[in-house]
């Protein structure tokens, strides 16, 4: 494991252990407070599984009124409190800390509405992404955004971090769909932002709060809007002599007005990776694979396929194959969606990165992490969200090989910082976490840092929520030693802190 | 590394004159510094287009940021145009246009509503007041297209968030928090808006019919269809006679559908929704794409209440809710359409006074719905609420408020009275 530092452990609320569990236990059903060790493991990690801590105590409310009573007992005696949905996050998000109470939303696992009236459907918000779509798909309707991980993530969690998917490009990301929350503040203030009617006035509660990654309150509520699913789908399989053959014919769709359902590309190395665990038929001699979706009408559907086509041939495409039926295009997707399993095969362990670019910079950037992959003597395998510019290079390492994970970690932020140089961002789907936070100042300058620590401030003034994630160490902050520390020295040296 | 930001060059502003109108950022920020020093309220202006919706409050100074304007890195290819906030919203269509592209959520001109004539505004305005036009229940609000802004605080920092690529997660999202703000968090300096190809046809499939229900029951069904319109609109027999146009065959109410794409999959779907609405020949009439547009541009200005003398309210509904509230609306001489595919009402009101006007916040409310006065006499505006809000929004709002203009010199008291 990484050495990260995280905000100081308070000594009085460890020495408290006890008189804690027994409040809490008067809070809610003492069943749902975890104390001892065996129950705290399955916790003590999410979905970034190279960092791990175990929390304090665990409880898991079942009521909205039990999560602001909760909420409200640990902001008056100064204890933190790190929110989790399913615990499927990429960025350490909802990474317990040592003297944190873990607030695990697993019982909030109903859906409360189906509004076919309204096109909407109010839930909990530990119900699954893919729960949401099968509630509802007898009747012919399904909620858009898809993170790859949509079987187990959370609707909340969705919301916490504004998980996209491969369907984002067309769709948007969670934030787009969204109607509203019922979110609880630290102070255990129950707050309604949005509903079933659009837009609500004043401030954007709704859009502040969704992918604020558990800072700024836990939601026990979400209304998503639901969408008809689309009558025809048809997904072709491209395969391209070069990356910049692939890059650059993703631009001229998108440019050309075609807007596809969702678009990827994979290098090689991945594309025979899947492959070969999930036989997916994909051509496997190609430097770069392509899978173009799109939905709509047969006319429509067959208009932009036969757009799609003539670009990639005059993009030098080396095969093409456009599905003949759904389970063949499911067929091509499975592959895709098993990118991050099959990369269990090339190497012990990966990091997926997360990085999101112009798409007419695909070509320089792939160039850059090759050249990088060389430097840093670790693999690399390339799955994108080519459509909308969102990279997910995977890094091969070893976890228990502690000088493969420091690579692994410099590697990762060297593609990062490329990517915010060639005008991109440091995350476009997974989160900053805790896995991205010293690099907020290479996207952000202290003036812009400093403004959204002032709203986390006015909303949760002790900074008892999710304390530690998203935001650099701010200078008046440096002796509490939140900083990565590995071999003795800070991580990232060259980086200016706060 | 970022760049230093240019905030100590000095500028040769005279603070004596009661409205700025700079050109520069620096000048801006100059500004903002002097009235956080001095505790002075300043009041930002873009175009004027949509000033006097809100609430009417004291300012010593005016910001006028019509000079602060200009296109400064538009990509067709990237889907994005990254502009200054002065900019008028008719020179970003027109430099759109040229590519064939547009702002899919197509902003209401309320020029024609306060001055009789076009004035879409300036694209900081647009932002700032995040009224998004027919395509909502499609593409989303205005702020689903903001990629990232740069802002002056009431401090006088320059502040941004977001970027130019659609996808980001970066920090909070403080896009989504100044849109519809009313200016009230940032002097907004730069936004990067999101563009889209426009789309190859649109047509619109009108339908003569005067009744409501049936209205709502046609909007429904098509908003629930995967013939995917991206437009939906129900006007009663007094404002059919405003689209007199070739390929409409009557002039009494309607209700209208558009659907758009390629051309062939715009015919079939056209046809499609007509078998599913079981609608025969003689009650429906398609636009074609020419008169499509004119149809949808009227609605977008707000034409049938050109010059409308006061008493223009904006509700927003959940769409099961409509119905309801219209009938109760009814018992007061209103006329109103319908956008939004059934969830956004546009209703004037013959005679409007606070007794009126707290009955109709009460049906809306306790329809889940909301309420904002657009126009109302100055009189009636002093003495109630132009936007609603709970008291639990309004101590969040409080604090947010604080955080970005902690001496409140930023529109004071456009929104809500204290923020």
């Amino acid at each position: 494991m990484s050495s990260l530092q995280m905000p100081k452990v308070d000594d009085v609320v460890m020495s408290k252990k006890d008189k804690i569990a027994s409040d809490l236990c008067g809070i809610i059903n003492s069943k749902n407070v975890l104390s001892n060790p065996d129950e705290l493991r399955p916790f003590e990690t999410d979905g970034l599984t190279a960092y791990r801590q175990m929390p304090l105590l665990v409880v898991m409310p079942e009521t909205v009124e039990e999560v602001s009573q909760i909420l409200e007992y640990c902001n008056e005696n100064k204890i933190k409190v790190v929110p989790r949905g399913a615990g499927t996050g990429l960025s350490g998000g909802s990474m317990p800390l040592e003297d944190c109470v873990l607030m695990a939303m697993g019982k909030f696992n109903k859906i409360i509405e189906i509004d076919y009236e309204n096109r909407c459907v109010v839930t909990q918000p530990c119900v699954t992404n893919l729960a949401i779509t099968h509630a509802v798909q007898d009747k012919g309707f399904y909620y858009a955004p898809d993170p790859s991980s949509q079987i187990a993530c959370s609707i909340g969690g969705n919301v916490a971090e504004n998980s996209g998917g491969v369907h984002s490009l067309k769709y948007g990301a969670t934030t787009n769909n969204l109607l509203g929350i019922e979110v609880v503040l630290m102070d255990g203030t129950i707050a309604k932002f949005g509903g079933k009617a659009m837009d609500a006035e004043g401030y954007d509660f709704l859009g502040l709060m969704t992918g604020s990654e558990g800072l700024l309150g836990v939601i026990t509520k979400v209304t998503v809007k639901i969408l008809k699913s689309p009558e025809v789908v048809k997904a072709a399989l491209v395969g391209f002599p070069s990356i910049e053959d692939a890059g650059n014919c993703v631009a001229e769709i998108i440019a050309e007005g075609c807007i596809p359902a969702g678009m990827e590309i994979m290098d090689k190395a991945l594309t025979k990776a899947t492959n070969d665990y999930s036989k997916a038929g994909y051509p496997t001699d190609a430097e770069a694979m392509m899978i173009v979706e799109f939905d709509g009408t047969e006319h429509e559907v067959e208009a932009y396929i036969n757009k799609a086509k003539q670009i990639a041939e005059k993009n030098n495409s080396t095969s093409l194959k456009i599905s003949k039926s759904n389970e063949e295009r499911l067929k091509f997707w499975a592959g895709r969606k098993a990118a991050f399993p099959a990369c269990g095969v090339l190497a012990p362990d990966y990091m997926c990165m997360d990085g999101s670019i112009p798409r007419g910079k695909l070509a320089e950037v792939l160039n850059e992490i090759s050249r990088l992959s060389k430097k840093y003597n670790l693999a690399v395998a390339n799955a994108f969200h080519a459509g909308d510019g969102n990279l997910h290079p995977l890094i091969m390492f070893d976890a228990n090989d502690k000088e493969s994970l420091r690579k692994c970690e410099e590697f990762g932020a060297d593609i990062l910082k490329y990517c915010v140089k060639v005008g991109g961002a440091l995350t476009g789907e997974h989160g900053v976490g805790i896995e991205k936070r010293e690099l907020m100042c290479e996207a952000f300058n202290d003036k812009d840092i400093q403004q959204q620590l002032t709203i986390k401030v006015a909303l949760d003034p002790n900074s008892l929520l999710n304390p530690g994630k998203v935001y650099p160490i701010l200078r008046k902050c440096a002796e509490e030693g939140r900083v990565h520390v590995h071999g003795g020295k800070t991580k990232f040296p060259d980086i200016p802190r706060f | 590394m970022f760049m230093e930001e240019k905030q100590n060059s000095q500028t040769s502003l005279d603070f004596n004159q009661n409205i700025f109108k700079p050109s520069s950022r620096e000048e801006i920020i100059e500004i903002v510094k002097n009235c956080y020093k001095k505790n002075i309220p300043l009041e930002i202006n873009g175009l004027k287009s949509k000033n006097k919706i809100g609430r009417n409050f004291q300012s010593e100074k005016t910001l006028d940021l019509s000079d602060y304007k200009g296109i400064i890195d538009y990509k067709p290819e990237e889907l994005y145009i990254k502009v200054k906030a002065g900019t008028p919203l008719k020179e970003i269509i027109e430099e759109l246009d040229k590519n064939n592209q547009q702002l899919a959520f197509e902003p209401n001109d309320f020029g024609y509503l306060f001055s009789g004539e076009s004035n879409i505004g300036s694209i900081g305005g647009v932002v700032s007041c995040n009224f998004a036009g027919s395509r909502r229940f499609k593409v989303g609000s205005v702020r689903d297209h903001i990629l990232g802004f740069q802002g002056i605080n009431g401090k006088g920092e320059t502040i941004k968030s977001g970027g130019t690529v659609v996808k980001n997660v970066t920090g909070y999202d403080l896009s989504k928090l100044i849109s519809g703000s009313f200016g009230t968090l940032t002097v907004l300096t730069e936004l990067s808006i999101k563009v889209l190809p426009k789309p190859e046809t649109s047509k619109t499939l009108v339908i003569k019919n005067p009744h409501l229900k049936k209205a709502l029951d046609f909007l429904g069904k098509a908003l629930s269809s995967s013939t995917d319109p991206s437009g939906g609109v129900f006007y009663p027999d007094y404002f059919g006679k405003n689209f007199v146009l070739n390929d409409l065959t009557h002039d009494g109410g309607l209700t209208a559908i558009r659907i758009e794409g390629p051309i062939n999959s715009v015919d079939q779907r056209l046809n499609r929704l007509s078998k599913e609405l079981s609608l025969l020949d003689q009650e429906l009439s398609i636009l074609d794409s020419e008169q499509s547009n004119i149809f949808w541009s009227r609605t977008k200005n707000l034409e049938v209440f050109k010059s409308l003398k006061s008493n223009l309210l904006r509700i927003v509904l959940p769409i099961s809710e409509t119905l309801q509230v219209i009938q109760k609306l009814k018992s007061f001489d209103i006329k109103y359409f319908i956008d939004w595919g059934g969830s956004l009402i546009w209703a004037s009101f013959d005679q409007l006074n606070t007794k009126i006007l707290s009955e109709i916040k009460d049906t809306v409310k306790k329809n889940q719905g909301y309420i904002t006065l657009i126009k109302v006499e100055e009189d009636l505006k002093a003495s109630v609420d132009i936007f609603t809000i709970d008291p639990i929004k309004y101590k969040i709002s409080e604090k947010i408020k604080r955080s970005f203009d902690p001496k409140r010199i930023l529109n004071p008291g456009k929104m809500y009275t204290g923020i």
